[in-house]
């Protein structure tokens, strides 16, 4: 299984960034090789408008199962929803304990009704 | 003349000067409100019978037959409104600008424009105390669209470049502001003399400074706050045109849609030298 994580920094001790789209780096991490890619969201981070959309795109792309950051906006939710990555909200922890947490079934689930 | 009155920060008093100056003109004058997110200027100049026009703009449709989801218009788009994904090509009809850029790039010849609601362009005459009329020209983006250049840039249209124009322009220094002040002789800074007027003043002048369109300072409410945007616009050469105190009674006036040249009407005479002056100055042709 494949879950990505929205990090401040390319390592699994940087905390969960809350935003999304304008997270400065996604961690993208493989639960069967037990180890992480980290992806690039610079770009994004000073996009006037859409970054969304971008980052939706850069997660599908990564053939991610599982996102993990603090939540998401309608766009980027369509997205990802029509892709079949599932979303799921964490507080500010770090990145291996978010991912702990997903395994162990403690984070909850981004749903629909939540997208404003 | 074209005149725009901006400002950076929102709230320091645009309708105010540029209704004000659309009365003070004493000649025939085209009014624009180009804060087509929240258009207040009829409710000081208050047009008579008031025609409706939808306004739509312009956003791409894609040929699925033609469309090889290449990435050309995607990469073109520099407002993100168009995605490629899974073989797909996905148009954000709420984040396109009518820039109409991607069916130039597309080498498939596969988008072609289909018009989209935005909102409504008002238009009615308002005949002045002295006679004389205003063609007031209101833009109002519908609820819930979040793009207003395309409708500035309709509301514009109807300037007429031999006669005066008055456009009452968006607070901010970003896309909507750009759009309205673009191809003015000249621009009218509406400025308060506090920390967050003379912070978003700063940034309107790097961006006039930007597009090379002169402009001028107003400072209303000049008697509070500090001395900041004074020494601002000594510091950076910028012509301080006019200051006018704060007064509650104009305030009070406001909330209830008067002209301020009704409160203090020794406003005019200086509002008109402040015109004399740019026409003179900035514009041969009045």
């Amino acid at each position: 299984m494949i879950i990505a994580i929205t990090a401040d920094k390319g390592d699994l001790k940087s905390r969960v960034n809350p935003r999304f789209g304008r997270a400065p780096v996604f961690i993208v991490f493989d639960t069967e090789k037990g180890d992480f890619e980290v992806v690039d969201n610079a770009i994004n981070m000073d996009a006037t408008q859409g970054a969304g959309i971008q980052a939706a795109k850069t997660i599908i792309n990564t053939n991610a199962d599982v996102l993990i950051s603090g939540r998401f906006g309608p766009k980027a939710f369509n997205l990802l929803e029509n892709s079949s990555v599932k979303t799921y909200v964490s507080g500010e922890i770090t990145v291996k304990e978010a991912i702990n947490q997903y395994l162990a079934n403690n984070l909850k689930e981004f749903t629909k009704e939540e997208v404003l | 003349m074209i005149l725009a009155i901006a400002s950076g920060k929102g709230g320091t008093g645009k309708t105010t000067i540029s209704t004000a100056l659309a009365v003070a003109a004493k000649q025939k004058v085209n009014f624009f409100d180009c804060d087509v997110e929240e258009p207040n200027g009829m409710i000081f100049l208050k047009p008579e019978s008031v025609t409706t026009e939808q306004t739509f703009s312009q956003v791409p449709q894609i040929d699925k037959e033609k469309c090889t989801s290449c990435g050309a218009c995607e990469s073109f788009c520099q407002f993100n409104a168009i995605i490629t994904l899974a073989g797909r090509t996905i148009v954000m009809n709420e984040m396109c600008h009518d820039c109409t850029g991607c069916g130039y790039v597309c080498p498939n010849n596969a988008i072609s424009f289909n018009p989209f609601k935005i909102g409504e362009i008002n238009r009615g005459i308002h005949l002045s105390p002295d006679g004389f009329e205003i063609n007031v020209v209101s833009g109002v983006l519908d609820i819930g669209r979040t793009m207003s250049p395309p409708l500035i840039r309709q509301v514009k249209k109807d300037i007429k470049p031999g006669e005066l124009n008055i456009l009452d322009c968006p607070p901010g220094s970003s896309c909507p502001m750009l759009t309205a002040v673009d191809g003015s002789d000249y621009v009218i800074l509406v400025t308060e003399p506090t920390a967050f007027g003379l912070h978003d003043l700063s940034i309107a002048v790097d961006t006039l400074r930007e597009i090379n369109i002169p402009f001028g300072v107003i400072i209303n409410k000049s008697d509070i706050g500090d001395s900041g945007v004074t020494d601002y616009c000594k510091k950076e050469e910028i012509d301080i045109l006019l200051e006018i105190n704060s007064m509650p009674e104009v305030a009070k006036q406001y909330s209830e849609g008067v002209n301020i040249l009704n409160d203090i009407p020794e406003v005019t005479e200086k509002l008109q030298k402040v015109l004399e002056m740019i026409t003179t100055d900035y514009c041969e042709v009045v």
